[in-house]
């Protein structure tokens, strides 16, 4: 039967910002799926607040809506483009949620929109709680006891009725199990039920008996409109059950199931999916096994794509949102072909000949008091994969992949007590694999590792064998080939071997290459080898016969970013992703190499070919290899993928690797501090005051000089990690202390603090001759809020010309004396009328998505092809840039664009179980970001806060608690906020401050964090330093962002605040889609 | 210890030994499945075979007093790139190694077995041998080049039982059904249990005169190893004359279509894997399914066939490659597949098969 003729256009909904538990995966099914739709001749309206993803590329849809995805927003989109169906599977928990808003409240009917992928009964009963375990048990399977409660009372009493403690307590409809949690006890009940209550969209949560310490399974299906159903993929957790699957490591295919107890979970899973009534898509479905007896628990379903779909595209080469779309549209299993193969259809069962392990990466070093340990909170904020043809392969490259200098296995130093290890090893943590390890080195057998973890046995084992083959290596007189052959097989790094052979890695290597032990690359093709592929999907093994097709055409190899973290996450990929396409056109081969499996850059349709390895030296240097064996390679982009490739460039180079664009000699330039100040120097420009100091003594007297405030920090890290602001001598002995080690080699740099000072971030392209400035962006917060964390504004706000000009010449002479070949991104701070220099990065940004979607010029493809030798000019004439003068002075009536950021406070607790301290700092903490874009600032910034949480309110009550030293500069917003029909409350101190001023407040009767939770509060002002300010302020922060009251922690954000609020009293203008403001701006331009 | 792989084309692989030491023939053919080692290596479909499994860690669950598929294990040898060094499960009585060594299995591992799967699947199944250990000596092409082809091979009857037997019906008893046995599996017959089926299994030598002797309700054709175009044809003539509901898998069902005058022929490199969509043409739903076959009936599949015994079609076709899967007599009781709906190892997708037949024991038509 052929795809459905009734439909033409869909709406899609995407997954909104970046946040723990909802990530880059949506922005990979989600591009897959407009792609598809597009194919089959669809228009396709696409709506999402998320500038950094590809799936908000005008190319990617008819028309892009990058606003708020909530209910109103999106009927606002339905009204203008009348789509005939909406497709809300493939972006995550929010479109589903928004969906069911858009079908409930009649929205659909109304505007005659057909529900595609899953229709409203089925979300529902696969999100109940309570009606799936129905389900569950009407198909004669089981599921762990439970009761749903509405109120702490009950929930006590559910507990009693359960048997007692421990129990699991979980909300309806959140992903990533948020708001759920252990309560061993009453108060941990309360606590975490009260918290769930609030999270859940129906008021309720549901108590359930704890089967902690089982074995954890997911399984992957799809379901077409004649219901063929298949298994694409199942998964098992090495964590037991209560560590969330996000945090667990996991491995493909599972491991340890004999096959009766596999196909009596497939059974289940078929029975569930058609029981809940997923016609068309997919779903997963997660199982929880009894190591004792076998005795089967269904955990949960979710009805729609997912982190762990995603995952199981890249693990087997089968892509899921990209056939769920096709289903959607009315498409069978058996009609669609099977990419890997072309000649078999995707009705099958994909089977694997390799091992893919997925490893959680953690941001824990970025918030210092948080509780570190793992349960059925998502606490991860991304994951890298590694594919071996061995689960020690695997496990290993998945540990390299982290790029995290403790996540690989290491045999440094002495293992310690293994009674004190086997402990440590009970509470899953970052890192309890290594703890493992370290337990095997201290003695430990598999039976003692098995009772202390619940891990089981096989895995173990699989790590002892891993251990034992380290002590081989480190006992045996010499690395003999078969020694170092059966380690690299076992997935050891040249730089494993080093530390074991007490030699540097570079001479492992050399010897490796000497003996002619290299890797080969097999291919990941759905089949194991039943069929010839045709996806060049590689990875690397240390195995017999190599897969690499040769090739004529010169091929250029991009380096992507790694897994995802704080600071470092999807704009890069979006970046990688962009030069690929760039370069394609233009001609070239592409071959892509990361191994995160979120992304749209890790989509075997990406690039020409795809290699998922991690992104080390001696995995590129390899691929370089096998690359240039197969064909000509022009050389390596290593400006797109963030700090991580640009990391390595060093070493590639003296390896003797082409690096195309900036040389890595200019990228020292930039990221060498002293080297630095001297092109400053040279070009006169001012940066603040600074020295470097390898004791406390030395950063006394630097401060001293330069005066406090001064910015500290370690020099040997980045993204802002370990930065502190010390006001005073006293902080600064402080930070020196805690700081792990001070001296010559870890000295710290300490920085005059510019206070008061505007933040401005520029994306700029430079060829050698011509700098094209990208976009001038105006930072809301002042500096001292990481450039990644403050929310800003382009084009810029209130800088005057005269300070674009200076930015311009800033950066032309920062590119050139850099040298620069490609993309750069400063960051500069305006203190006074000084523009001073922060810093410069000789990259792609963080920045460079949202810049190119609020100016729809496309940055990253036109550093690609600069980094190839096309200069501005000639991109000029191709039209990829514009054909005069460039976004450092937008057009007058250009539209404004806002980006804001999302932060994980709610997610974290600290280890004294309070909750997190929300402040913004120069250590970056944000997981994600937004765009808001619209004729004026204030209905621009409206939106943005909208897509970050809920809308600013227009009316009710605001609780204003500021800093002294903020008053001053509060007064005028909190009147603008009187006059347009606020009532304020206050802490007392604010109350009687306001009041002088002639400001009519109330002192808020009560702790403020209560009126908050009690609803009384729709807006809360809180400009209180962590520090300084009192507990609580913490609290009322903690209340506002737990019951998602708008939180305003800075004067800026106040200000933009009221500006906004001013706006959403004003009727609103049209809303547009990217191309829409596209075509504008381009008409501007012209007119010019 | 070392141990080498050799295939008659002369390609030769390197690993180390595993299970039982010495050398072992048969012809090499690659399985694809992820899980059910213990039921593969039990499945008498592959006997005289040389097992390449695609899935690169084997054993991990051990072995268990449940899963075997009969009564020893048949593959001639085993191809494996990680065997596991313990069992873990709670089924589990032994381990996977010992096990190979205990029944005197010459297996290898540590051997690119993706490399091998992609040999084959050029070159196609051919035959080849193991040898590990001292029997390392000599000639080893020669040796492998010396062994029988799988084509011609009559190898039913070196599996087959030695005596009739009889498998009682779980519950109230039915139906009565004579099963030959080619090499069938036990997941085949406790399916026919636990419909109510009684089966008496006979060797596969049985006449006519002793299938019909206990007067049966249905006569079944199990799967087994081999050409089919060695299998005696008398029985399954004497069944279609006289219109006794039959049903056959995988060999079964070749010789059905064989007696039906249609040709088996062998495929390049066979199916086997637990993951083959099947498309069922009477409803147009895909089963995925469970296979094990290196042969395959030869009918035209866009209509009808005339037949001795009426008009067969093609009811089942593979959607990898458009072979005929599954055959049925348009006006009598009889049909069969080429693959598993017994499952074990694989998917339950195709266990309707069996309340089909149950239908055509009931005197219905499906
Ligand atoms: N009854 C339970 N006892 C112990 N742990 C559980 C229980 N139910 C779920 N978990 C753990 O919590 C995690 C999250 O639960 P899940 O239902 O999958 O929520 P989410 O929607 O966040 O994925 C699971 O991965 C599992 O490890
Ligand atoms: N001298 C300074 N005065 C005020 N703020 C500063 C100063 N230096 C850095 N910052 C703030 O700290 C943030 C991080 O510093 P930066 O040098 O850009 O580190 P990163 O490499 O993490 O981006 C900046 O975005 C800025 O807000
Ligand atoms: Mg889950
Ligand atoms: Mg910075």
């Amino acid at each position: 039967m052929p795809k459905r003729t009734d439909l033409d256009s869909v709406l899609v909904i995407g997954s909104g910002p970046i946040v723990i538990g909802q990530a880059a995966e949506f922005d990979y099914s989600g591009t897959q799926a407009c792609r598809v739709l597009r194919e089959q001749g669809l228009r396709v309206i696409l709506v999402n607040s998320n500038p950094a993803t590809i799936m908000t590329d005008p190319d990617l849809a008819d028309a892009v809506y990058i606003e708020p995805i909530n209910a109103a927003t999106v009927e606002r989109i339905i009204g203008k483009e009348r789509p005939s169906a909406l497709l809300p599977t493939l972006g995550g928990q929010t479109a589903l949620n928004t969906a069911v808003a858009l079908a409930e409240s009649g929205v659909l009917d109304k505007y005659d929109v057909e529900l595609i992928g899953a229709d409203l009964d089925a979300i529902r009963a696969g999100e109940d709680r309570e009606r799936f375990k129905k389900i569950v048990t009407s198909v004669g399977a089981e599921s762990a006891r439970s009761v749903i409660c509405a109120s702490l009372p009950a929930c006590v009493a559910g507990v009693e009725s359960l048997g007692g403690y421990p129990v699991v307590v979980r909300p309806s409809f959140t992903m990533g199990g948020a708001g759920s949690g252990f309560a061993n006890d009453e108060a941990g009940l309360l606590r975490i039920a009260a918290n769930g209550i609030a999270l859940s969209t129906t008021g309720e949560v549901l108590i359930e008996e704890s089967i902690r310490g089982w074995k954890e399974y997911e399984l992957e299906l799809m379901r077409d409109k004649n219901d063929n159903v298949v298994v694409v993929c199942s998964i098992e957790n090495v964590d037991p059950v209560g560590v969330h699957t996000g945090d667990s490591i996991t491995v493909s295919p599972a491991m340890t199931l004999t096959d009766r107890e596999y196909q009596r979970m497939r059974d289940i899973g078929i029975a569930v999916i058609r029981e809940v009534g997923v016609d068309t898509g997919g779903c997963n479905i997660q199982f929880a096994v009894d190591p004792k007896d076998g005795r089967l628990i269904v955990i949960e379903m979710n009805p729609r794509v997912s982190r762990s779909s995603a995952l199981a595209s890249k693990a087997t080469g089968f892509p899921i949102a990209k056939i769920a779309a096709k289903l959607a549209i009315g498409l069978t299993l058996d009609e669609i072909t099977n990419d890997a193969t072309r000649a078999t259809p995707a009705c099958f069962e994909p089977t694997l000949d390799y091992v893919v392990v997925k490893a959680p990466r953690f941001a824990f070093e970025k918030f210092p008091d948080v509780d570190a340990s793992l349960s059925t909170t998502m606490k991860s904020v991304g994951e890298a994969m590694g594919i071996g043809r061995s689960f020690p392969e695997a496990l290993q490259k998945a540990l390299q992949s982290l790029e995290k200098s403790d996540a690989a296995f290491s045999w440094d130093g002495e293992p310690g007590e293994a009674d004190a290890l086997l402990a440590k090893a009970a509470i899953p943590t970052d890192g309890r694999i290594n703890t493992v390890l370290r337990t095997f080195r201290a003695g430990a057998t598999v039976a003692d590792l098995y009772d202390a973890t619940g891990i089981d046995p096989w895995f173990l084992d699989q790590i002892l064998l891993i251990n034992e083959t380290a002590d081989e290596l480190a006992a045996a007189p010499e690395l003999t080939p078969e020694l170092l052959f059966r380690a690299k097989r076992r997935g050891f790094s040249d730089a494993q071997l080093g530390q074991l052979r007490a030699r540097p890695a570079a001479d492992v290597r050399a010897l490796r290459h000497e003996l002619g032990i290299r890797p080969v690359y097999k291919t990941v093709d759905t089949c194991a080898a039943e069929f010839a592929a045709c996806t060049p999907y590689h990875y690397s093994s240390y195995d017999e016969e190599t897969e690499v097709a040769p090739r004529t055409e010169p091929a250029v190899i991009v380096l992507g970013s790694g897994p995802n973290r704080i600071g470092q996450g999807i704009e890069f990929d979006y970046s990688c992703v962009h030069a690929v396409l760039a370069l394609r056109d233009a001609g070239y081969r592409t071959i892509l190499v990361n191994c995160n499996p979120e992304t749209v850059s890790t989509d075997y349709d990406t690039s020409d070919r795809l290699y998922c390895e991690p992104l080390t030296v001696e995995h590129v240097l390899e691929v370089v290899a096998a690359e240039q064996a197969a064909g000509p390679v022009v050389g390596v982009l290593v400006q797109f993928g963030g700090q991580t490739p640009l990391g390595i460039a060093d070493e590639l180079e003296a390896a003797g690797v082409p690096i195309l664009g900036t040389p890595p000699a200019a990228i020292r330039l930039a990221e060498d501090r002293g080297a630095f100040g001297r092109v400053l120097r040279d070009a006169a420009l001012p940066t603040p005051e600074h020295g470097t100091a390898a004791s406390f003594d030395e950063a006394k007297t630097i401060a001293d000089r330069i005066g406090y405030p001064v910015l500290v920090r370690p020099s040997y890290v980045l993204g802002g990690r370990g930065m502190v602001i010390a006001y005073d001598e006293s902080t600064l002995r402080e930070f020196i202390a805690r700081a792990k080690e001070v001296s010559p080699d870890h000295p710290v740099l300490v920085d005059r603090f510019l206070e008061d000072a505007v933040e401005i971030d520029v994306d700029a392209l430079y060829d050698g001759h011509e700098l094209y400035l990208g976009g001038v962006m105006e930072h809301i917060e002042e500096a001292g809020v990481h450039s990644g964390d403050s929310a800003c504004v382009l084009p810029p706000i209130t800088l005057p010309d005269t300070v674009i000009a200076k930015v311009r010449s800033s950066a032309e002479a920062i590119a050139a004396g850099v040298g620069v070949l490609g993309l750069i991104n400063i960051q500069f701070a305006l203190a006074g009328d000084v523009l001073h220099v922060i810093e410069a990065n000789p990259r792609s940004s963080r920045t460079v998505p949202f810049v190119a979607k609020a100016t729809s010029v496309p940055l990253a493809k036109a550093a690609a092809r600069i980094s190839l030798g096309a200069t501005i000019a000639e991109l000029r004439v191709e039209g990829m840039l514009p054909s005069v003068g460039d976004d450092g002075a937008m057009p007058p009536g250009s539209p404004v664009a806002v980006k804001e950021v999302t932060l994980p406070w709610s997610r974290f607790r600290t280890i004294a179980d309070t909750a997190m301290t929300v402040e913004l700092g120069p250590e970056m903490r944000s997981t994600g970001e937004v765009m808001g874009i619209d004729e004026s600032f204030g209905a621009a910034f409206a939106k943005s806060q909208a897509a970050v949480s809920v809308p600013l309110p227009t009316s009710g009550r605001a609780l204003v608690s500021v800093a002294d030293r903020d008053i001053r500069a509060v007064l005028f917003a909190v009147r603008m906020l009187v006059d347009l029909g606020f009532a304020v409350v206050a802490t007392r101190h604010t109350a009687s401050a306001l009041n002088r001023a002639g400001i009519r407040a109330v002192v808020v009767a009560g702790p403020a964090a209560r009126s908050i939770a009690a609803g009384e509060i729709d807006l809360v002002i809180s400009t209180h330093h962590a520090e300084t300010g009192r507990q609580e302020n913490l609290e009322i922060r903690a209340a506002a962002i737990t019951h998602q009251v708008p939180c305003l922690t800075t004067v800026q954000a106040l200000t933009a605040a009221v500006q906004g609020i001013a706006s959403l009293g004003e009727p609103p203008t049209e809303i547009r889609s990217l191309q829409e403001y596209g075509q504008r701006l381009a008409a501007k331009r012209s007119g010019r | 210890m070392t141990a080498v792989l050799v295939l008659e084309d002369g390609r030769v692989f390197h690993g180390r030994s595993m299970g039982a030491v010495g050398e072992t023939f048969g012809e090499a053919v690659f399985c694809t499945a992820m899980t059910g080692y213990q039921e593969t290596l039990t499945d008498p479909s592959y006997h005289r075979q040389v097992v390449v499994m695609t899935a690169p860690h084997i054993g991990n669950t051990g072995i268990n007093d449940e899963d075997d598929e009969s009564r020893r294990i048949w593959v001639s040898g085993y191809v494996v790139r990680d065997p596991a060094r313990i069992a873990s499960n709670w089924r589990s009585r032994r381990a996977f190694a010992d096990e190979l060594a205990d029944e005197g299995v010459v297996g290898i591992c540590d051997v690119d077995t993706r490399a091998i799967t992609r040999h084959l699947r050029e070159r196609g199944a051919m035959r080849s041998g193991i040898f590990s250990g001292p029997a390392i000596t000599g000639d080893l092409l020669a040796k492998v080049r010396a062994q029988p082809l799988m084509a011609g091979a009559d190898l039913a009857g070196q599996v087959t039982t030695p005596r009739p037997y009889v498998v009682p019906a779980l519950g109230r008893k039915r139906f009565g059904v004579v099963a030959i046995d080619l090499g069938v599996k036990s997941a085949t017959l406790r399916h026919f249990a636990e419909r109510g089926i009684e089966v008496r299994v006979l060797p596969s030598t049985a006449t006519p005169a002793q299938v019909y002797a206990s007067d049966p309700d249905g006569v079944f054709l199990s799967n087994g190893p081999g050409d089919p175009a060695t299998v005696d044809l008398a029985v399954v003539h004497e069944v279609l004359r006289r219109g006794t509901p039959l049903f056959g898998i995988c060999l079964g069902h070749e010789v059905v279509g064989r007696a039906l005058g249609f040709d088996t022929y062998k495929l390049t490199y066979g199916h086997r894997g637990i993951n083959l969509p099947v498309v069922d043409r009477a409803t147009g739903k895909v089963e995925v399914t469970t296979h094990n076959h290196g042969f395959a009936i030869d009918m035209p599949t866009d209509a009808p066939v005339d037949t001795q015994y009426g008009f067969a079609r093609a009811s089942h076709l593979c959607l990898n490659d458009d072979v005929v899967e599954g055959l049925e007599l348009v006006d009598r009781p009889v049909f069969g597949v080429q693959y598993h709906p017994e499952a074990a190892a694989g998917p339950h997708d195709a266990t309707y098969l069996f309340d089909r037949f149950m239908r055509l024991l009931e005197g219905k038509r499906a």
